[in-house]
């Protein structure tokens, strides 16, 4: 036991806190206190200006049940999410297996990869909001001359109009933007499984499609685990692709639940919270997954 | 590149030397893996090829069903340089920079802390900035908004500042902390006891071996806080503070569309950070599964 004056021994208690305190103070202010207003928010009365009308109880959470689109909403934002991430997921891997081929030129492909990841979302959303445009649209254009498309200008050449082809396209963008990370990510778990294991599942004659399932894909697996749930909380959260391109229309048809609080937030800003605080809750439960996830890995590691 | 290109070349042709009418199957399954990576890759740079196109289209050109631009318009650059858009690149340039600072000084100490010494809360704030990274904004829209609402802070820069450095500090935090921990604790112990004083070790010997560290923490933040629309389309209410993204995005609603100036705006947007981020792909993917796989 060192002997410390009482002085020095609470300079250096507070050492840490001169270092690490400004990020707390900053998560503090940024993080958990929208949360605390946002939990607060969602029992009390508001005007859509902000005007706070008295304590509301459990009202909001009850108007928020019983709005005619809310099932809907919560169906899509599920399909939503499962179906990105899961099209995500398996066409990354498909791409991280190719890209990790060695073939000439590997670098500079690969680099284009990353575009969509770079590229802000929003504006990725604008162009494609542009190349499905009736008229004038590139994507149309090209169907049109394939032969698929009759004519340009008219319904058929407005995919975004209508709900049933609208939804499959905002997948399929945010597939798009989702498929850099995944793939990166994948690409750096395939550079960990050494060349070793390989080399003698080949020896003992295992065939390629053996290989992939019993080795690549188990050895995978901790990479995988994480890029997925990181691509849950993204497309969980996701909002500029459906905003941009359809502003959840036509009527909530292709809202998601991120979509239908941020219109609620026109009208009613208690109602608002309530949805947000739904959403929060199942991104808490996301968390905790991840965190047990991140600590088996670490004690498999 | 063709150097390290060559060498694996080598090795298959090498396996098949015994068999010599094997020998031209490699290449052909290469030609198809090659290509297909090729085809691919034009996929993902496709529609911001387009962009560049778009962008370079006359005004009378723009309703035209037309695959490429008769005439480009350069000039395109121009009008949008003049015009009210510049003001919202601006307001996207204080955004990005001041969250980049703020983010750097807030980081740094914390993680350079976090990495050299043990201390009471160390795992609580490690975990804290773990969960951090696992929020988005999007999620605690409402909170923000009223919480920024109460502060007086609406309209404002500095609340964007506040709150995307507050997002992306886990990430800045996460690489910082595995460089630093990265370096010899000697080397810094070295330049001590050669008189270089505590802040001389650290700033002449510490913090350039962690400069890539450095590098792709600036460069994320930056991306991110330049890209960022939620918090911003949520926070701002007069256009001239709104920040690109935002001004870009109000545009599509209005009938009379400048679609080039759109467009241009867009480039402008979007080019420069994908450059930028090319720089630090690859260490960008370990800062971000960091948490995991630590």
């Amino acid at each position: 036991m060192q002997q410390t004056s009482p002085l020095a021994r609470a300079g250096r208690a507070l050492e840490p806190l001169a270092w690490v305190g400004p990020a707390v103070v900053l998560i503090a202010v940024v993080v958990v206190w929208p949360v605390i207003v946002m939990i607060q928010s969602s029992f009390l009365k508001i005007s859509r200006f902000g005007v706070v009308r008295g304590a509301n109880g459990v009202d909001n959470y009850t108007k928020l049940f019983a709005e005619p689109d809310f099932g809907g909403v919560m169906i899509r934002s599920l399909i939503w999410v499962v179906a990105v991430v899961g099209l995500t997921v398996v066409l990354s891997l498909a791409l991280a297996q190719l890209f990790n081929q060695r073939f000439p030129g590997r670098n500079i492909a690969r680099w284009a990869l990353i575009a969509p990841w770079a590229a802000s979302v929003l504006m990725t959303a604008i162009i494609f909001k542009w190349m499905l445009d009736p008229e004038v649209g590139l994507i149309n254009m090209i169907l049109h001359d394939l032969g698929i498309l009759d004519a340009m200008g008219g319904a058929d050449a407005d995919p975004l109009g209508k709900a049933s082809t609208a939804f499959p396209w905002l997948i399929g963008v945010a597939v798009f933007v989702s498929l850099p990370f995944t793939t990166y990510a994948l690409l750096a778990g395939l550079a960990t499984i050494p060349a070793d294991v390989y080399e003698a599942a080949r020896m003992d004659g295992a065939s390629k499609a053996r290989i992939y399932f019993s080795i690549t894909l188990p050895l995978l697996r901790p990479a995988l685990t994480v890029a997925m749930l990181i691509n849950v909380m993204n497309v969980f959260n996701s909002f500029p692709i459906i905003w941009v391109m359809t502003h959840g229309q036509p009527g909530y048809s292709t809202a998601t639940s991120t979509i239908f609080m941020y219109i609620l937030k026109g009208s009613d800003i208690g109602e608002s919270a309530a949805m947000s605080v739904v959403n929060f809750g199942m991104v808490v439960v996301l968390v905790a997954v991840f965190l047990k996830v991140a600590r088996w890995n670490r004690q498999v590691a | 590149m063709t150097v390290t290109e060559a060498r694996p070349r080598t090795v298959p042709a090498r396996r098949q030397a015994t068999t010599p009418p094997g020998r031209a199957l490699p290449s052909v399954k290469k030609v198809i893996v090659a290509a297909s990576a090729y085809v691919i890759a034009f996929v993902f740079v496709f529609p911001y090829l387009v962009m560049v196109l778009t962008a370079l289209r006359p005004q009378d050109e723009l309703r035209e069903a037309t695959y490429l631009p008769e005439t480009f318009a350069w000039s395109n650059f121009v009008t949008f340089w003049s015009g009210g858009l510049v003001q919202n690149l601006g307001v996207t340039l204080q955004v990005a920079a001041g969250s980049t600072i703020l983010v750097l000084l807030v980081a740094l100490p914390a993680a350079y802390y976090t990495a050299r010494h043990d201390f009471k809360g160390r795992t609580a704030f490690l975990i804290l900035v773990l969960i951090t990274q696992m929020f988005q904004p999007t999620a605690m829209l409402v909170g923000i908004y009223r919480e920024f609402s109460q502060l007086g802070l609406v309209d404002s820069v500095w609340s964007l500042i506040l709150v995307n450095a507050g997002f992306n500090l886990a990430f800045a935090v996460w690489i910082l902390n595995a460089y630093f921990a990265s370096i010899p604790r000697e080397l810094e112990e070295a330049a001590f006891m050669d008189g270089a004083g505590r802040g001389g070790a650290l700033f002449r010997v510490t913090l350039p071996l962690a400069m890539p560290g450095v590098v792709t923490a600036l460069i994320f933040t930056f991306i991110a806080a330049w890209n960022e629309f939620v918090v911003a389309l949520t926070l701002t209410t007069s256009q001239e503070n709104q920040p690109l993204p935002v001004a870009l995005n109000s545009f599509i609603g209005q009938y009379q569309v400048d679609w080039q100036n759109l467009f241009a705006g867009s480039v402008i947007a979007t080019i420069p950070v994908i450059i930028l981020f090319a720089l630090i792909e690859r260490k960008v993917v370990g800062g971000l599964t960091a948490g995991a796989v630590k």
